[in-house]
């Protein structure tokens, strides 16, 4: 048995993203949640499973401002910007076990107006570890911890800081394509190389952004899912990975590569696609090195050469794989991956504002807490 | 030495806390397997390679090779501010595990993956010793 074609996306929401709210992120959650159900064309109440972002809204939030009755399942999947893409394997995993129907995945936060990640890191559990071991020295938060992954990378295989401003570059443009996200100032790679050094080799433009707002998802049983307001969108794939050492970096026995590689071949696998099959690939961007450590693990290049696979707009648009076509957290908005998942569901819809023409599967990945990964590979409806 | 210590400090636990302790007193100690002997770090209740729980602590050479390093120029935390820029340094010890630590009197033109680095002791305050890398 497998999770092959066990769930569909059905609806995707969001509200506006923004740089500064005085509103909660329950509020928010609440409003991308029920712009899902509405694109799904779905009634609240319909909901019958709910698995919330690790922070902000509980799934009792959802229970008392939705009215549902008999919520029958919920959980969390705690693996930072892992999560809302490993939280599709859970759902599915649900609805072919017959327990649910249409499960919410939704996240929100004020990641711009709130507590910022440097601080909120030190009080998640998961790293407890290097809260004790590490951040007693100053490595405190992730552009530093994961820093030491991009500068091995680079002495290993001689991967250079223009590589990464490739990637920030190309996910700019597509950002001012988007009426959506939230950068819209055009960026040349001399901007970026000009850009201040935060923590070494990332610069303040390898870093992705901080956001307020929410996104949210609905995972249906493919049977029901036919018949709902919009073609549905079939999670052919779907798998997650955890790293080598997953509580420390410093620790792990090759710091460059992540929980996604163990993922990919089994998502690949149980899609029954090839690399060149994929149209379009959103891929997890905190960093612009976590795109091009993600293009290898999943195995678009091999190790070592993802700063080549990159270079000259190879993902752009028009490009060989079109990568974070809306921007991603780079540029659109960091809304831990959930608007990676809302993103590819419009391109495999063809409802995207940057649109890859005739996309027929994509895929899309999750990263978080020092290297869990997730990855999902979709196909349009026939 | 300063009067108010406003940086992240250790919380021990019976599993960490011979090595604080060690340190404390200018000692490099690592735990280890008490049945098949495989050093392990960071410490903790369960050896990988048998499932004993069964540690000793064993004094180690402090000496290592750089694997890796970033140079961070943001303070992410208030009290790391007067350190900017520092130089984090990930390093493999003789004893095959690694650490990771802040560099005392290492230029960042020097640096490169093995460059040879041992550990040093700073007492930051009264109760607290932080474990540095220095030349080797
Ligand atoms: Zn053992």
């Amino acid at each position: 048995m497998s999770l092959r074609e066990a769930g569909a996306i059905t609806g995707v929401g969001e509200t506006k993203y923004m740089r500064g709210t005085d509103r909660t992120p329950i509020s928010l959650a609440m409003e991308a949640s029920l712009n899902a159900i509405a694109d799904a064309g779905l009634k609240p109440t319909d909901i019958d499973g709910i698995i919330p972002y690790g922070m902000g809204a509980v799934a009792e939030d959802y229970v008392t401002n939705f009215g549902i009755a008999d919520l029958r399942f919920s959980a969390t999947t705690p693996m930072g910007g892992a999560s809302p893409v490993a939280s599709i394997q859970c759902a599915m995993a649900v609805i072919q076990a017959g327990i649910c129907k249409h499960v919410l995945l939704a996240l929100g936060r004020t990641g711009y107006s709130g507590s910022r990640i440097g601080n909120r890191v030190q009080q998640m559990p998961q790293f407890k570890t290097i809260g004790e071991f590490e951040m007693p020295s100053g490595a405190i938060a992730p552009p530093q911890l994961y820093a030491v992954m991009a500068r091995r990378h680079f002495e290993m295989y001689g991967t250079t800081s223009r590589q990464l401003a490739e990637i920030a570059v190309t996910t700019r443009q597509h950002a001012i394509m988007n009426p959506r996200a939230t950068m819209q100032r055009p960026m040349t790679i001399e901007d970026h190389q000009a850009s201040r050094m935060i923590s070494d080799p990332f610069r303040l433009l390898d870093c992705s952004m901080e956001s307020d707002g929410a996104a949210a998802v609905i995972v249906s049983a493919p049977d029901i899912a036919k018949d709902l307001r919009k073609k549905p969108v079939i999670v052919m794939g779907i798998a997650e990975g955890h790293p080598d050492s997953p509580s420390a970096i410093s620790q792990r026995p090759d710091m460059t590569t992540l929980g996604l590689a163990k993922a990919a071949p089994r998502a690949f696998e149980m899609a029954g696609v090839k690399h060149a099959d994929i149209d379009v690939a959103e891929v997890y961007d905190c960093f612009t090195y976590i795109v091009m450590c993600q293009l290898e693990d999943m195995g678009f290049c091999k190790k070592g050469e993802g700063g080549g696979f990159v270079e000259n707009g190879a993902l752009g648009i028009n490009g060989r794989l079109p990568v974070n076509t809306h921007g991603g957290l780079l540029s659109e908005a960091h809304m831990a991956g959930m608007n990676h998942i809302v993103e590819l569901t419009r391109q495999l819809r063809g409802e995207a504002a940057v649109q890859v023409k005739d996309a027929e599967i994509g895929l899309v990945t999750g990263y978080g807490d020092l290297g869990d990964g997730s990855i999902a590979i979709m196909r349009r409806a026939a | 030495m300063s009067e108010v210590y406003d940086k992240l400090v250790p919380d021990p636990a019976a599993d960490t806390k011979p090595f604080w302790d060690a340190l404390h007193e200018g000692k490099f100690r690592l735990q280890r397997c008490a049945d098949c002997k495989k050093v392990r770090h960071y410490p903790r209740p369960v050896c990988d390679a048998c499932f004993s729980m069964n540690a000793e602590w064993v004094e180690a050479s402090g000496r290592g090779m750089v694997h890796s390093w970033t140079i961070t120029h943001h303070a992410f935390h208030p009290g790391f501010k007067v350190d900017l820029p520092f130089m984090l340094l990930t390093v493999d010890l003789e004893e095959g595990v690694r650490m990771q630590a802040q560099a005392r009197g290492i230029a960042e033109g020097d640096l490169k993956v093995g460059l040879k680095v041992k550990v040093g002791f700073e007492r930051v305050k009264a109760d607290l010793t932080l474990a540095v890398f220095e030349p080797g």
